[in-house]
């Protein structure tokens, strides 16, 4: 039950985006990938749902390699959580959570008796069942968006910069709400950021990338300690010293 | 998406609708054409009237086009009868088959057309100027036009490229004057009173000569032949309905000169109804009683309004129907869009009215050429609009629905065609707008809706008619317009 990447090499045009990348997401733990924009942490999540494919190396998903044969079967075993949500804005919320069940061909008991579980794990207000996504505040799109990716019980939890837009004191609740969520559903999560906070509220292992490669990877406390490249120190210095502007304030 | 259904469903009980008011059982019907000027359309509107008169159903055709509109029409069957004139049959029609005054009936029979006539006057063609000018000049016959380089000349369209027209004209008398316009014969009156044209060419017969005070120029080298006027019809006739040809025939030498332009001036001097001037004729020389009765305003508004929804609706949900398609495969692939996009793009910039002429040699005239017209000047809106919406969907919405694990064809129905909804609705609504009025060219080929009062209008020079057709088309783009602009808010999802 885990997603692993041996030696994975992705080129766009004449940029990489991922060299020569090995990784193994292990089961049931909270990894988080960070770095700078362009680093290829978002390529990697598009490579695992099958958006984009590799040039050369191996990726596997539950030990299969995601081809065009299976990836149906495997996405569903995949939620899949991107910035803005991604929700489809003619739907309702409550359209657009059971969509998939309602196309796998769930009856409707079954379908409400999870959705309303997926209700009160997310904090999710239910007199907005109704609403469109462009009538939902950024925090509520996201706690959509997530119940979205929740329905069919995926095994595997990506995460894109869930949090990325959103104004600091939703985010600081939706924060601590998915932390709770991860920490009860024990799935195997995959959480993309730039933001050093975010990265070591939520991981069990960080992965610090810099162009297409890891940096270095493990707790922070090991960053901090012994750091395995000057970039790590800058990239912690650089947003810890964001913190002490902000506080001086 | 229920909610299409339901207007598409709406939509085709209309055409059930209007399928069986306008198109009466077809088997015993006898069609009669004419061409698109006064005097033919008289014509025509006698022979209808006297088949009428034995209880026969005649569906009349008027004022279709020119001479080989009809005669292809005639050769096709999509018209049985029509009236010609014996100089236009030799030199236009035959011209190749060496036809002249006394074979002419055994070589039409050769292609199983029938003849009845003469019906006693010649309307040759002729040419004429305004009688100040030609005193003036010194001009009395045709010859004379050479002497003066620079006359303006303003032929009928059909007379510029008849072999017995312009080109013979200039050739025989040796014609300097190279300012040469092809015009409507009926605007051409108005051109030689306004001043801005010097010589025209005209029908012997035409009311108009009286009227505007015209000279006709003698033709002193006898190069127009004689246009005695005949009846044509399908030899089948003679089989099929023995009797109505028997009650044509009555018309052979039955209608002198005198009485032919009388009736082309009641018409076009004194605005009366070609149908009123033919029923009068059949009663004062025969006693006949026709059936006719005046047509009302509102009747005429109701039959024209038939004939144009008709064309609009069906040209319009064909288009909607493939295009949307179209737009969408563009949208996948991107080659395949590249040729589509052209090829639809390439019809949109072929002027309307050539494209409803090309259709009569593919599918000949009357309704379905109009309506095949229309639809593909109908479908680049739509198309546009279809891959222009798709392309417009913010990936992230694609991708999360891909990613979700929907099936390709599921995300084309339920997310990107509705999130596309809005784009598609206004291209359908820009292609019902411009099908509304391109409709209206229709007439030209015999298609009917609100064309045809404009095209009368124009030939009897009737704002009044003009307007009978413009008006309501123009209403019923706005209709057209305000009813999408509803529909929208059905149509288009909410949240959107």
């Amino acid at each position: 039950m885990s997603i692993s990447f041996q030696k994975v090499t992705k080129s766009f045009d004449d940029t990489v985006a991922l060299k020569n990348f090995s990784f193994e997401f292990k089961k049931g733990q909270t990894s988080v990938l960070i770095g700078s924009s362009g680093c290829g942490k978002s390529t990697l999540l598009r490579l695992v749902v099958g958006l984009i494919k590799h040039d050369s190396g191996t990726i596997l998903i539950d030990n299969q390699a995601p081809v065009k044969s299976n990836l149906p079967f495997l996405r569903k075993k995949i939620g899949y959580v991107i910035q803005e949500g991604g929700l489809f804005p003619h739907l309702t919320t409550k359209e657009n959570v059971s969509l998939m069940a309602g196309y796998t061909g769930w009856d409707e008991k079954k379908t409400n008796d999870r959705m309303n579980e997926l209700i009160r794990l997310t904090k999710f207000r239910e007199d907005l069942l109704d609403r469109y996504p462009s009538e939902l505040s950024g925090g509520q799109r996201q706690r959509v968006s997530l119940m979205r990716a929740l329905m069919l019980e995926p095994e595997f939890l990506l995460l894109d910069e869930p949090l990325g837009s959103l104004d600091p004191l939703i985010r600081y609740d939706l924060q601590e709400d998915l932390k709770d969520i991860f920490e009860r559903l024990g799935k195997t999560v995959i959480l993309v950021t730039h933001d050093l906070h975010e990265a070591v509220f939520f991981a069990d292992e960080i992965i610090l990338m810099r162009e297409g490669t890891i940096v270095q990877k493990g707790d922070i406390n090991e960053f901090l300690k012994s750091p395995s490249d000057p970039f790590v120190t800058k990239f912690i210095n650089a947003q810890r010293s964001e913190i002490n502007f902000s506080n001086e304030n | 998406m229920k909610i299409n259904f339901k207007f598409f469903g709406i939509l085709i009980f209309v055409f059930f609708f209007l399928d069986i008011v306008s198109f009466p059982q077809e088997e015993t019907l006898i069609k009669v054409g004419s061409k698109k000027f006064t005097e033919n359309v008289i014509l025509g509107e006698i022979i209808t009237q006297l088949i009428t008169s034995q209880d026969q159903k005649v569906d009349y055709i008027k004022e279709l086009g020119g001479t080989r509109i009809l005669w292809n029409a005639l050769l096709n069957g999509e018209i049985d009868i029509y009236p010609d004139y014996t100089g236009t049959i030799i030199k236009e029609i035959l011209v190749n088959k060496n036809a002249n005054k006394n074979n002419l009936k055994d070589k039409l029979a050769e292609l199983n057309i029938g003849m009845i006539g003469p019906l006693c006057f010649n309307n040759t063609y002729a040419i004429g100027m305004k009688k100040e000018l030609a005193e003036k000049l010194g001009i009395e016959e045709i010859s004379n036009l050479k002497n003066h380089p620079s006359l303006t000349l303003g032929f009928t369209n059909e007379f510029m490229d008849r072999t017995d027209g312009w080109r013979g004209l200039q050739r025989t008398y040796q014609l300097p004057q190279t300012n040469v316009t092809g015009l409507d014969h009926d605007l051409a009156y108005k051109g030689l009173a306004s001043g801005s044209i010097d010589v025209i060419d005209l029908y012997s017969t035409d009311a108009e000569i009286e009227y505007y005070n015209l000279k006709v120029l003698k033709d002193d080298l006898h190069y127009f032949p004689d246009y005695k006027s005949v009846i044509l019809y399908r030899k089948e006739l003679e089989k099929t309905h023995p009797g109505i040809i028997k009650r044509l025939q009555i018309l052979e030498n039955s209608i002198p000169e005198e009485t032919m332009i009388k009736m082309n001036s009641e018409v076009k001097i004194n605005k009366k109804p070609e149908s009123f001037v033919a029923a009068n004729f059949l009663k004062n020389k025969f006693s006949i009683q026709s059936s006719y009765q005046a047509s009302t305003f509102l009747s005429r508004l109701w039959h024209n309004t038939k004939e144009h929804l008709f064309l609009v609706l069906i040209s319009l949900t064909a288009a909607i129907l493939i295009s949307i398609p179209l737009g969408t495969i563009a949208f996948k692939y991107k080659k395949m869009g590249k040729i589509i996009l052209g090829v639809t793009g390439i019809i949109q910039t072929i002027p309307s009215l050539a494209l409803l002429v090309f259709m009569i040699p593919l599918l000949g005239i009357g309704t379905y050429p109009a309506i095949s017209a229309l639809f593909l000047y109908s479908l680049l809106p739509i198309v546009r609009n279809t891959h222009s919406g798709l392309g417009d969907i913010p990936n992230n919405i694609r991708e999360s629905a891909i990613v979700l694990g929907l099936s390709p064809s599921f995300i084309l129905k339920k997310i990107e065609l509705p999130l596309a909804s809005r784009s598609i609705l206004a291209g359908i609504k820009t292609s019902a707008v411009i099908n509304v009025g391109t409709a209206t060219l229709g007439a030209l080929i015999g298609a009917g809706g609100y064309g045809q009062p404009i095209l009368t209008g124009i030939r009897l020079d009737d704002i009044t008619l003009i307007l009978e057709g413009a008006v309501p088309a123009a209403l019923l783009a706005l209709l057209v317009q305000w009813i999408f602009d509803l529909s929208e808010k059905l149509i288009i999802p909410k949240g959107l």
